[in-house]
């Protein structure tokens, strides 16, 4: 039997499964006031779906206003938080979109649609605000490389990012691979989309005008993703009703490839005046979050849902997380106009609903009401949590076991044999195995991509604008100063960008943590998220968007706290980046101060498996006149080749180099080998220079420390004067070998 | 010169082929699927992508669509045709060129600035190069491991069909190296590797690319 609203009414006693739906009986008391009434199973099913961690924020809520309270002085900012993803202004009336978001836990249950769901879903957001997709990024991060889960998820994750990417025409133009054991029972997939679009396209998901129409696109709506609400299912159909389903969703690549194409027609034909993609909580999400940023009304006519599985329930269809779907409010006389572009893309689309203004999200299922809620407290009034926090026990301890204790080689040939040994570390490697899966080359666009310090492509063909992304964070220096560590992952991800001439513009980022009912990750999630708030101010880039992934967790041990962050800078012609590969001549220079700083770093990690200390220190302002250095030095034609000094510090650095160009170097090791080979202080970059004497001058006038290291030598060695030499065969063979062999 | 090129549903460098053949100095033209009108063009490129989907087999439904009707028919008229990726896929399956294309013997999808060298020059889409010229173009494919009997593969060597054979690393398990074949008219060539991602130095490994387009604006002037 349907539970309708008159149903409803009438059965006030009626036992509801709202604990075993993931309500707390709190929340499901604050339904029965909002609505005077026991929910519906369908409205029960929305509320539970829209008030979910996922949907809701409702731990990070009170922490997340900062990116708004800090937000800095910009005028670049066309549309900001809250949207399916924040747009700015690159200039030449160019607009551009992007955002990241995880798909951890669905990548750990089945790795190839986990992932590929993941691409999908973020291409998604960037096409729903009338942004054409133009390229994507993946940070991921699993548990120790030669561990057997590790065999289990990352091929697969590797080949669902790339099977749906490819197929979807996307070149995929940079991310991360990291590895550590706290991400072996809970590896990361995250995943970035970048979208351009001229400024006059840019659209938003409202559902304005009354009597205006809700058209539903794209795949039908099938059983996946529905995980708990089969709770619901088996109530109201305790017999013969439809099996369990699996949780995880599936990726249909071409499907989403005619929804782009569709969708980009009917926007710029004029044909929409509003529009929202369908991710998680599937079509309650979407009608619930159009409704209240629209007219405040909506009426569903639920059954006109076209189904892959007619056996489906109404909670089921509300509830579905079945991919490749968008709903658009379409005014009536453009309606066959709209449907026209669909047909001649093979897309299916049905009118649902139609705009109204009663300040009601009804819902009916064959003429009967099963819905009529306030849309607001669905999409934007849900439960908010001060989540108690405090600075962990532990955290004194740790910082206190500093990685100065350590033992560090000391001669020449130990200097060497740690230099191979981390050049050939899980996290140092060459991850070519594994990008190498994916199509960068695709629209044609694509001016830098892995292992470059940030991918790049063009925008617009006659003039060469362009746009620079990266991703970046160290988890472990997160670990040891959330608040630190998260300024860090925004400057080096900051850094990158400047290296390769971008001036960086807006911030994206992805919070990866553990369970926010635990005080000590509620903690870390709090700093990281001050500490980015304040690093944004700093640098002036504005937040534009992200994501929270919450949960993240093997049992009671959290993951590292990852709060990746995605910097986006704007070059005005990308024929003036600078590459990572540094041809068969010039200075090489170093650019920043180093300090002895070891404490988590790829070092500590890979030779000592040690974790502890303070991370390196962060200065914003050294950050700042750093990218001053390297965008100006780009614009003047002084640099040739930069690459961000990080993990694995100088030495890592030259070896990424040299072996890019297939030309090695001679240089001179300053001051303490060990710290000037391998600490990772912050704040610095290799620069090849045709002319040093220019680069030293702008190095000196914006306060930037510049040492003169030695030069490129077109040879086939990397000479350390004095130390040591390594042959770029021995260290490709090194580089390039570990992945492979792990996974092959 | 105009020259056609095809956009499928699931067509992903098509825009790219359309670009090198503007760089190259030909008019391009868009082509659609479900139109068997080929507007007049001199020749044709199946571009790269994943034509409908392609989750059956790799072009086995896009050799039914209206657009190949026409270009069937043109080719067997000595059209020039070029299929890239994809479009060699669909080419074969159209039974335009033997052989058949399957999964990379590795089972990963493969992207790579892959060096070819030119075998052939007397086709249509070739004939800008010197034989035994080595290039440099981006490669990418999941399906593209070029397969034939022993008979065909003998009769495309003995009669100078294979155009250019993978260098250095056979990236996908083709046999005898083969990357790309032409018929032995020579106006219709399929090639694995992506030409049309090596035209520009700024986008592309290289710009050795631009010779397969070039190749044909030449050889339709000389034709005219």
């Amino acid at each position: 039997m349907i539970d309708t609203v008159e149903r409803a009414e009438q059965t006030p006693e009626q036992i509801q499964p709202y604990a075993e739906l993931g309500l707390k009986s709190d929340e499901y008391q604050r339904i029965r006031d909002i609505l005077g009434r026991r929910p519906t199973s369908s409205e029960l099913a929305m509320y539970s779906v829209m008030w979910s961690e996922h949907c809701s924020y409702k731990s990070s809520k009170v922490h997340l206003r900062q990116f708004g309270d800090k937000k800095p002085p910009t005028d670049a900012l066309l549309v900001g938080i809250g949207e399916n993803a924040g747009v700015v202004d690159i200039g030449d009336g160019w607009a551009v979109t992007f955002k990241v978001e995880s798909h951890n836990h669905p990548s750990y249950v089945e790795p190839y649609q986990g992932a590929a769901t993941g691409v999908g879903g973020i291409v998604r957001d960037i096409l729903s605000m009338g942004a054409r997709p133009i390229a994507v990024m993946d940070p991921l991060r699993f548990g120790p490389l030669d561990a057997p889960d590790t065999r289990r998820v990352l091929p697969g994750i590797v080949a669902g990012v790339g099977g749906y990417g490819n197929c979807l025409g996307l070149p995929n133009i940079g991310g991360e691979v990291v590895f550590d054991p706290t991400y072996l029972g809970n590896p990361l997939v995250n995943a970035l989309c970048i979208g351009a679009m001229r400024h006059e396209d840019i659209h938003l998901a409202s559902a304005k005008g009354v009597g205006n129409l809700v058209v539903l696109y794209g795949a039908r709506t099938g059983g996946d993703g529905i995980g708990g609400v089969s709770v619901l299912a088996s109530e109201t159909f305790s017999e013969g009703g439809p099996t369990k389903r699996p949780s995880v969703q599936v990726g249909d690549p071409f499907m989403e490839k005619l929804l782009i194409e569709a969708t980009l027609e009917v926007l710029h034909a004029g044909l929409v005046e509003g529009i929202q993609d369908l991710g998680g909580a599937g079509i309650s999400c979407a009608t619930s979050e159009l409704a209240s940023n629209g007219e405040g009304g909506m009426h569903v006519w639920l059954d006109r849902v076209l189904l892959r599985d007619p056996t489906l329930s109404p909670e089921e269809i509300l509830m579905s997380e079945s991919q490749e779907r968008m709903c658009a409010i379409v005014r009536p006389e453009n309606l066959d106009a709209f449907l026209a572009r669909c047909a001649k893309w093979d897309v299916e689309a049905v009118v649902i609903g139609e705009v109204t203004d009663t300040g009601h999200l009804t819902i009916d299922w064959h003429g009967e009401r099963i819905v009529d809620v306030p849309p607001r407290t669905v999409a934007h009034e849900g439960p908010v949590y001060e989540r108690p926090y405090a600075r962990p026990g532990w955290q004194d301890a740790l910082q206190a076991d500093d990685a100065a204790r350590l033992p560090r080689p000391k001669s020449p040939a130990e200097l060497r044999a740690t230099l191979l040994d981390l050049v050939g570390s899980p996290n140092l490697a060459s991850k070519a195995w594994i990008t190498s899966q994916y199509d960068r080359y695709v629209l044609g666009n694509t001016v830098l991509a892995q292992p470059e310090d940030s991918g790049m492509v063009r925008v617009d063909e006659l003039t060469g604008r362009g746009v620079a992304v990266s991703t970046d964070c160290n988890g472990r220096f997160a670990k040891l100063d959330p608040y630190t560590g998260a300024q860090l992952a925004l400057a080096e991800s900051y850094r990158n960008v400047a290296t390769t001439g971008a001036e960086p513009l807006a911030v994206t980022n992805c919070l990866n943590f553990g369970s926010p009912e635990d005080p000590d990750v509620m903690w870390q999630f709090s700093e990281a998220v001050r500490g980015l708030a304040d690093g944004c101010l700093q640098l002036g880039i504005p937040v534009t968007g992200g994501n929270v992934s919450f949960y993240n967790q093997t049992g009671s041990t959290a993951i590292l706290p990852t709060p990746v962050v995605g910097v986006l800078g704007v070059i005005d012609n990308v024929e003036r980046r600078t590459p990572m590969s540094w041809g068969t001549g010039g200075t090489i220079m170093l650019l920043g101060t180093t300090r002895a700083e070891f404490s988590g770093s790829e070092w500590a990690h890979h030779v000592h498996g040690h974790l502890g200390g303070l991370p390196p220190v962060v200065d914003l302002e050294a950050e700042r006149s750093l990218a001053r250095v390297l965008i100006d030095g780009a614009r003047a034609g002084a640099i040739r080749a930069a690459h961000d000094v990080a993990d694995g510090g100088v030495a890592q650095a030259l070896v990424e180099m040299a072996l890019r160009s297939q030309s090695g170097a001679r240089v001179t090791v300053q001051g303490d080998a060990f710290t000037f080979l391998f600490s990772e202080s912050a704040a610095r970059a290799v620069v090849v220079a045709d002319q040093p004497a220019a680069v030293a001058a702008l190095a000196a006038h914006h306060g930037v420390e510049c040492t003169e290291l030695g030069s490129v030598t077109g040879q086939s060695v990397v000479e350390f004067a004095g130390l040591f030499d390594v042959t770029l065969d021995e260290l490709r063979h090194v580089h390039d070998a570990t992945i492979p062999a792990a996974l092959a | 010169m105009r020259i056609g090129v095809v956009t499928f549903p699931g067509s992903l460098d098509d825009r790219d082929a359309a670009r090198a053949v503007r760089i190259a100095g030909g008019e391009s033209v868009a082509l659609w699927h479900g139109d068997d009108d080929i507007k007049n063009v001199d020749a044709v490129i199946l571009p790269g992508g994943f034509s409908y989907g392609d989750y059956l087999r790799c072009g086995a439904i896009a050799r039914f669509a209206p657009v190949m009707t026409t270009i069937i028919e043109r080719a067997h008229a000595g059209m020039p045709v070029l299929g890239i990726c994809n479009g060699f896929q669909i080419l074969c399956e159209s039974h335009l060129l033997p052989g058949a294309l399957i999964r990379n013997d590795h089972q990963h999808f493969i992207c790579r600035d892959q060096t070819l060298r030119i075998e052939d020059v007397n086709s249509a889409w070739t004939s800008s190069y010197s034989t035994g010229q080595e290039i440099v173009v981006p490669l990418k494919n999941g399906e593209g491991g070029f397969v034939a009997d022993d008979a065909t593969l003998d009769m495309l060597e003995d009669n100078g069909r294979v155009i250019a054979r993978y260098v250095g690393l056979n990236p996908n398990g083709s046999r005898r190296d083969i990357a790309g074949i032409r018929n032995e008219r020579g106006n219709v060539v399929g090639l694995m590797p992506h030409p049309e991602h090596a035209v520009e130095a700024l986008t592309g490994p290289t710009t050795d690319g631009l010779g397969f387009f070039a190749s044909v604006l030449t050889s339709l002037a000389g034709s005219r």
